[in-house]
């Protein structure tokens, strides 16, 4: 079976940190920053990125569209 | 350190150029969002953008406007598929959707939406219900389930004083005039998915002239409701989806 790995983006000053993307990762991927973009609030990003399998859960259900998701197959 | 698989050949999801870049002015987490999302790309899919009008409402999505790259009337308060009814029976090539909430649709707009329903306007309704007035600071709306809290009934909704929710989907499944009525959510990857075909099937009914077509949404209102938004979310799969369980409840 052809294995997949994924990336995500994340347009940082669109994030509102809701963190429904955490809750949605089945790879347990993605975290909440420590530090906050210009609103003040913290932003998601990949605490765990080999884990990352490009299913776009996140990308589906961000509220605010602001992950691009990459995958490649190895 | 970059990341070798970021390429733009490899890119298999980012969000429609339809939805505009402009920071959306909903709380963080707001399922609002996640439909205006997937209404952008809807439009983007069916090559519609120069030839769709939105209804915009009186609610939170009153800005809707700036956030969905097409054309849109504003609405007078529940007024939207009176005024979605003028435009496409003017423009009848036209992509023709209403975008409401539970206070513009159930409350205030009841008549006009049961009327345009009965009509068999060729439509879409899109009915975001979350169970609360959220723009204007959390009151008890129709759909507010019983011993909810809200602003206005802080004790929970009491049948006694305040009646039941209204369940409207069924009522205008009833109808002849709908062709397509389902309920649908935004609460996990799969149901986003699943609300994207509903509202897709809802566009095509309505540019083949099948009747009104009517997509809600059960959705979460985290501001409104005093929780965090994933618990919202969980709140809103213990507890709204019992008293509106998801699905299709009439498709012709």
């Amino acid at each position: 079976m052809a294995k997949v790995k994924g990336a995500i983006e994340v347009d940082i000053e669109r994030c509102k940190g809701c963190e429904v993307c955490i809750s949605a990762c089945p790879s347990n991927v993605l975290a909440m920053s420590k530090g906050v973009n210009t609103k003040g609030y913290p932003y998601s990003y990949m605490l765990n990125p080999d884990a990352c399998i490009g299913c776009a859960s996140c990308g589906y259900i961000c509220p605010d569209g602001c992950i691009r998701v990459y995958k490649i197959k190895i | 350190m970059s990341n070798p698989i970021i390429n733009p050949k490899n890119l298999v999801y980012e969000k429609s150029s339809v939805l505009l870049d402009n920071t959306m002015h909903y709380c963080p987490g707001c399922s609002h969002g996640t439909v205006h999302r997937i209404v952008a790309e809807v439009i983007e899919e069916m090559n519609m953008q120069d030839k769709t009008i939105g209804c915009a409402p009186v609610g939170c999505a009153v800005f809707i406007y700036n956030y969905i790259n097409v054309d849109f009337a504003e609405c007078a308060h529940g007024r939207a598929p009176a005024l979605a009814t003028a435009i496409k029976r003017l423009n009848p090539d036209h992509l023709v959707f209403t975008y409401q909430g539970d206070g513009d649709l159930a409350a205030i707009g009841t008549g006009e939406t049961i009327h345009a329903c009965n009509r068999g306007e060729n439509i879409t309704i899109i009915f975001i219900n979350n169970g609360i007035y959220g723009m204007t600071g959390g009151q008890m709306a129709p759909t507010t389930l019983v011993g909810m809290k809200s602003s206005t009934c802080p004790y929970g909704r009491d049948v006694q004083l305040n009646g039941y929710p209204l369940n409207i989907t069924p009522l205008l499944a009833q109808l002849e005039g709908t062709c397509y009525v389902t309920r649908q959510s935004v609460h996990t990857a799969n149901n986003v998915k699943k609300t994207k075909k509903a509202i897709r099937k809802a566009f095509e009914n309505s540019m083949v002239g099948k009747g009104t077509s009517v997509v809600e949404v059960v959705s979460s209102c985290n501001s409104g409701w005093k929780m965090s938004p994933v618990k919202a979310n969980t709140w809103m799969e213990e507890n709204m989806l019992k008293a509106y369980p998801l699905g299709d409840l009439k498709d012709k």
